[in-house]
């Protein structure tokens, strides 16, 4: 028997799952248009390499990773590039992001994909293959998973743990998966079990799927792996991944410590199905399996392309007449979607159709009365109500002593509330203060040393200045001594107006003269200017500027000097 | 009586000893108000306060300065002050401003210099007959570069809410309303 | 689109529903109250409900909150019970309209109202009635008094003089005070074998009231709007201060049963160290909390002036909770065992 261990907290709200179980997963039909954003994971923001009116095919790469932690997205279906613009994003901000629209040509014409024999190949290129082909933790985390496919150097990978318990309720994307196509995400989880040589390969799966589990034995057996498949008890949110681990290894994962160093990583099984599809079918992510499911007629799974806006979507769940909105992701955790034109993305496991029935309006505030039930139900055995009480009163010291960061904001103490206090909301607030703050004070802190650095610099430069202007002195008056009518032509005039009596004065003005006669012949013959290569309105506006600039060339010269060490840095 | 007076003078001399310690091992050097000051407010450099520069503005507010000269940094710095030094919140001496950020528009710039002279944070690169930028993470927006640009290229711009700078909002208590 | 924010489910619980289930475990006790003493409680439960409400309604009006929300959710009637079953029950009406506006003004809204009161205001009412009316609030009458509906509403609406057979002091009070005229030359035992005030293990009558709060708690306890960590700590805190006084001198001390019977140990533990708002939250300050309030109960009913300590005891110990609540956070998830 495997030994399963408990995690503290958690609730047990109504699953609602089976009614979205009823029928397979289907293919949503292709949309008129598709949004897809290029920012669908954690880390950089991809670059756009596909312009408006660019002809793409399918799974061509239309954002390339930016930095490590970063994912390519990805032509959804072949047609026309309409534009890259900023578009609303799934996002509970409903602020826009820069998105390629596209307009599919119907044809679905893929681009050459070539499969990868990973096994011959450097970890190192299995991974790049993964980033490139915008593998992303699907559980909703979107989490690039080629950064997480990288053992702690120091600490022996002991467990990789598959998360298939999906705690949310109404979600029914992964167990769907996890009955229709298990072969392939069990042959997905043998890579990631190749990358990372773990111990002991777990696959927990929540008690309340037992298709799933049956499936996932059986596929295991067909692969003829030795992963075991494990039945979890259903309570939410035992699909956390820190829950997760903790229930099928025993070790709690704190929110300071990235899990390889406890020697366990933890992969959603939607992204064992991605990874799979990428290396073994040279197919990036274009699509996922979305629940679509609450208010609506025909709640059922399907295969979404990546970018299919949400009102086509949710047209093949047809929503009933008392539909007020659309959540994306579980009623725990998810978020009212901005707009019907926001589109689906990696992230999106779940679309509830919303109503009054469904999710009643939140019953009025009242102030918190200390019971401790949200003490209770927190998985991380946080203090809420202290939490609340310090974010409320915007005391965010307090919050981060109070260990405000290992909050995953899963919902269990709002869910418990009896002064129904949205509890999650005033953490969402306090961290994002907090973040904002943070942000500010290094931006200040920056602002402050490059300030004081200013200083001193144009400190230590008069000081020079100062000082080759005395030996420039210095040399010139033991000069003039022996010959005072070799003077050179530049310094005629000073020594005329000067009377012969080479004050320092004039000796630096004619210094800086000739210095600058200097460097202008200088720059005028070597440096190439940025203003080479013009049109000729452009030359023409120069001119005029030029025009303009002469009667200001008095302070200009004063700051050529000035400006040099700007440009250095 | 006596006994009496005896407790209340050694305990006097007691106490006077531990404090007296107390201020040789807890010496505090420097002043570190002003430091503190300087932590609060907002490191622009701005000088809208009328200082040149925030070190000498909370050099200025430990000597007994208003605290309310500061715009950039808001009335939120002005209450942090009051609350650090113990004085009262007073309103903010100038119209507060959502951040900014200066833009040069490229078209426009002589390459005259005088923007990157007059930047306190050298957040403006170019040379002279050079086309200017700014480095638009390094600029505070304070405004100095604004006004010597010979051809009014510069201009400052609010920074929008954008995704990666969108909060989450304080939740509305709506007690009220239900009622 | 009108829902708001994540989650989107809840659970079905409101502060209404743990107040009103806080009530139901009173009901016990106030059935063996009414039984023992007679309906003369039912009274000043509603006069202490009134009051409450009364007093509550207006300070919610003055402080602009919603009334309807606030007097629905049922706090002020639990304190308005609570401070009718710790009062005397032949108390006078005004005595304990007087206690009950304390409680509600000063100890509640003044504070904050719901939720916000750093003391109990149900003990706060009751001390500051002891102080103010010694005489009035030591009135216990033994079961059997004697007196008819009428008599008993007579000596609570004050139509009638207050007779001597009121005078009957509490079981602890005439143990103490037995012991005290005794100088040592009598015992626990002979004083509890002679007096009527005395049953088979406290008071008479009023043990059984007291294995009625016991009945309710555990139902409560069972019910998870308490914890067990306050009740457990608080009558452990007060049995083994009492149990070991006793082994030491069993003439002069009595035993932890009478102790636990007696006055209002069992309405303390179940009832009032279970507050949250006034108490401890973490498990471990809770043990702490509810620990030292039980000996420190004991402590004054015992060497001290007044015939009960639970509401001193309590109260002194709601000063220290921001303390031991500071002092007991709890380690948190992947955090036991390590240094934060």
């Amino acid at each position: 028997m495997f030994q399963l261990f408990k995690f503290k907290g958690g609730v047990k709200p109504e699953t609602n799952k089976a009614v979205s179980v009823t029928a397979p997963i289907a293919i949503a039909p292709l949309p008129a248009q598709l949004i897809v954003p290029l920012h669908q994971s954690i880390g950089g923001m991809p670059r756009p390499l596909v312009k408006a009116g660019e002809r793409v095919l399918k799974g061509q790469r239309i954002g390339d990773p930016d930095k490590w932690i970063s994912a390519a997205v990805h032509a959804p279906t072949s047609g026309t590039v309409v534009s890259v613009e900023e578009r609303i994003a799934s996002h509970p901000s409903g602020l826009p992001t820069l998105s390629v629209v596209l307009e599919p040509d119907g044809r679905d014409e893929w681009m050459e994909r070539a499969p990868l024999d990973y096994a011959s190949l450097e970890p190192e290129r299995v991974r790049e293959r993964l980033r490139d082909f915008g593998v992303v933790g699907l559980g909703g985390a979107v989490f690039p998973s080629h950064a997480k496919l990288v053992a702690a150097k120091a600490v022996p990978m002991e467990e990789l743990v598959i998360n298939g318990a999906e705690c949310e309720p109404f979600m029914t994307c992964d167990d769907m998966l996890m009955r229709e196509r298990a072969e392939e995400i069990v042959r997905g989880v043998g890579i990631f079990r190749d990358l990372l040589a773990p111990k002991r390969v777990l696959i927990g799966i929540e008690d309340n799927k037992p298709e799933a589990l049956a499936a996932m034995r059986a596929a295991v057996q067909i692969v003829g792996e030795n992963f075991e498949v494990v039945a979890v008890p259903t309570r939410y949110p035992a699909g956390g991944a820190k829950q997760l681990i903790r229930v099928l290894t025993g070790k709690e994962v704190p929110a300071s410590t990235r899990s390889p160093e406890m020697g366990v990583q933890c992969f959603n099984v939607a992204t064992a199905y991605t990874a799979w599809r990428a290396i073994a079918h040279g197919e990036p992510v274009l699509s996922r399996i979305v629940t679509l499911t609450g208010n609506v007629e025909q709640p059922r799974n399907w295969e979404v392309l990546l970018g299919t806006p949400l009102r086509d979507l949710i047209a093949l769940g047809q929503p009933k007449a008392d539909t007020t909105g659309y959540v994306m992701g579980g009623p725990m955790m998810g978020f009212e979607m901005p707009s019907l034109e926001a589109p689906i993305v990696k992230a999106t496991n779940c679309i509830i159709a919303a109503s009054p029935t469904l999710f009643p309006p939140p019953a009025p505030e009242m102030p918190c009365i200390r019971c401790g039930a949200c003490a209770q139900a927190c998985p991380h055995e946080l203090q809420p109500f202290e939490l609340y009480w310090f974010a409320r009163a915007r005391n965010f010291g307090k919050t981060q002593e109070y260990n405000i960061f290992d909050c995953i904001e899963c919902g269990c103490c709002s869910y418990v509330c009896p002064s129904h206090i949205p509890l999650v909301q005033y953490f969402r607030f306090a961290k994002s203060e907090i973040w904002a703050r943070e942000r500010e004070k290094n931006q200040a802190d920056a602002a402050k040393a490059r300030f004081e650095f200013r200083n001193e610099r144009e400190e230590r430069e008069k000081a020079e200045k100062a000082e080759r202007l005395a030996k420039a002195a210095a040399a010139k008056a033991a000069a003039a001594k022996p010959a005072s009518e070799g003077v050179s032509a530049q310094s005629v005039a000073v020594t005329d107006n000067t009377a012969a009596t080479l004050d320092p004065e004039a000796i630096k003005k004619a210094t800086i003269a000739a210095a600058m006669e200097r460097a202008k012949r200088q720059r005028e013959s070597v440096q190439p200017k940025n203003t080479e290569g013009l049109t000729a309105a452009q030359s023409e506006e120069i001119a005029e500027i030029e025009a303009r600039r002469t009667p200001l060339q008095k302070p200009t010269d004063q700051g050529e000097e000035n400006s040099a060490p700007a440009i250095e840095k | 009586m006596l006994t009496a007076i005896l407790i209340m003078a050694l305990g006097a001399v007691i106490l006077g000893a531990a404090l007296g310690y107390a201020s040789i091992k807890f010496k505090v050097e420097g002043n570190p108000l002003v430091e503190k000051i300087e932590a609060i407010l907002p490191q622009t450099q701005c000088g809208q306060c009328g200082f040149p520069g925030c070190k000498p503005y909370a050099e200025a507010i430990a000597g007994g300065e208003e605290i309310n000269r500061c715009p950039p940094g808001g009335q939120e710095g002005v209450r942090k002050l009051a609350d650090l030094l113990g004085r009262e919140v007073k309103p903010l001496d100038a119209e507060e401003k959502p951040k900014q950020l200066a833009i040069i528009d490229e078209q426009t710039c002589i390459g005259c210099t005088l923007c990157i002279q007059a930047c306190p944070v050298d957040a403006i690169v170019g040379a002279a007959k050079q086309m200017h930028t700014v480095v638009s993470s390094l600029c505070t927006g304070c405004e100095l570069c604004v006004k010597p640009c010979p051809v009014e290229c510069i201009r400052m711009e609010v920074i929008e809410e954008s995704i990666d700078n969108w909060k989450w909002k304080y939740p509305v208590i709506e007690l009220k309303r239900v009622a | 689109m009108n829902f708001t924010s994540p989650p989107y489910l809840t659970q079905n619980v409101s502060v209404q529903r743990i107040m009103l289930k806080v009530l139901a475990a009173l009901v016990p006790a106030i059935a063996a109250y009414v039984y023992l003493v007679g309906p003369v409680i039912l009274v000043q439960i509603g006069i202490a409900s009134v009051a409450c409400l009364l007093a509550e309604a207006a300070l919610l009006k003055l402080r602009d909150k919603p009334l309807a929300l606030f007097l629905g959710d049922g706090s002020a009637l639990v304190t308005a019970w609570l401070i009718a079953l710790s009062f005397p029950p032949l108390a006078p009406w005004w005595l304990v309209v007087v206690g009950s506006l304390f409680a509600i003004v000063i100890a509640k809204h003044l504070y904050g109202g719901l939720g916000q009161n750093p003391f109990n205001p149900a003990m706060i009412a009751f001390a500051v009635c002891i102080v103010s009316f010694p005489a009035l609030m030591s009135q216990w009458p033994p079961v059997d008094m004697g007196a008819g509906v009428g008599e008993q509403l007579a000596l609570v609406f004050g139509h009638a003089p207050r007779i001597d057979a009121m005078n009957g002091a509490t079981p602890l009070d005439a143990l103490k005070t037995a012991l005290k005229l005794g100088e040592g030359h009598t015992s626990v035992g002979t004083i509890m074998a002679d007096a009527a005030v005395f049953g088979r293990v406290a008071g008479r009558g009023w043990e059984w009231v007291a294995a009625a709060y016991l009945f309710g708690g555990l139902w409560l306890w069972q019910q998870k709007v308490i914890s067990w960590h306050a009740p457990l700590s608080f009558i452990a805190g007060m049995a083994v201060l009492a149990g070991s006084l006793w082994l030491w001198d069993p003439q002069q001390f009595a035993s932890p049963l009478f102790h636990l019977f007696s006055g209002g140990t069992l309405l303390g533990a179940f009832f009032i160290v279970t507050d949250p708002v006034s108490g401890c939250t973490t498990p471990k300050g809770k043990l702490i909390f509810g620990g030292l309030a039980g000996a420190l109960a004991y402590v004054i009913r015992v060497f001290g002036g007044y015939p009960d300590g639970v509401a001193f005891a309590v109260l002194l110990l709601n000063i220290g909770v921001p303390l031991i609540d500071l002092y007991t956070q709890p380690a948190i998830f992947g955090m036991k065992g390590r240094k934060p």
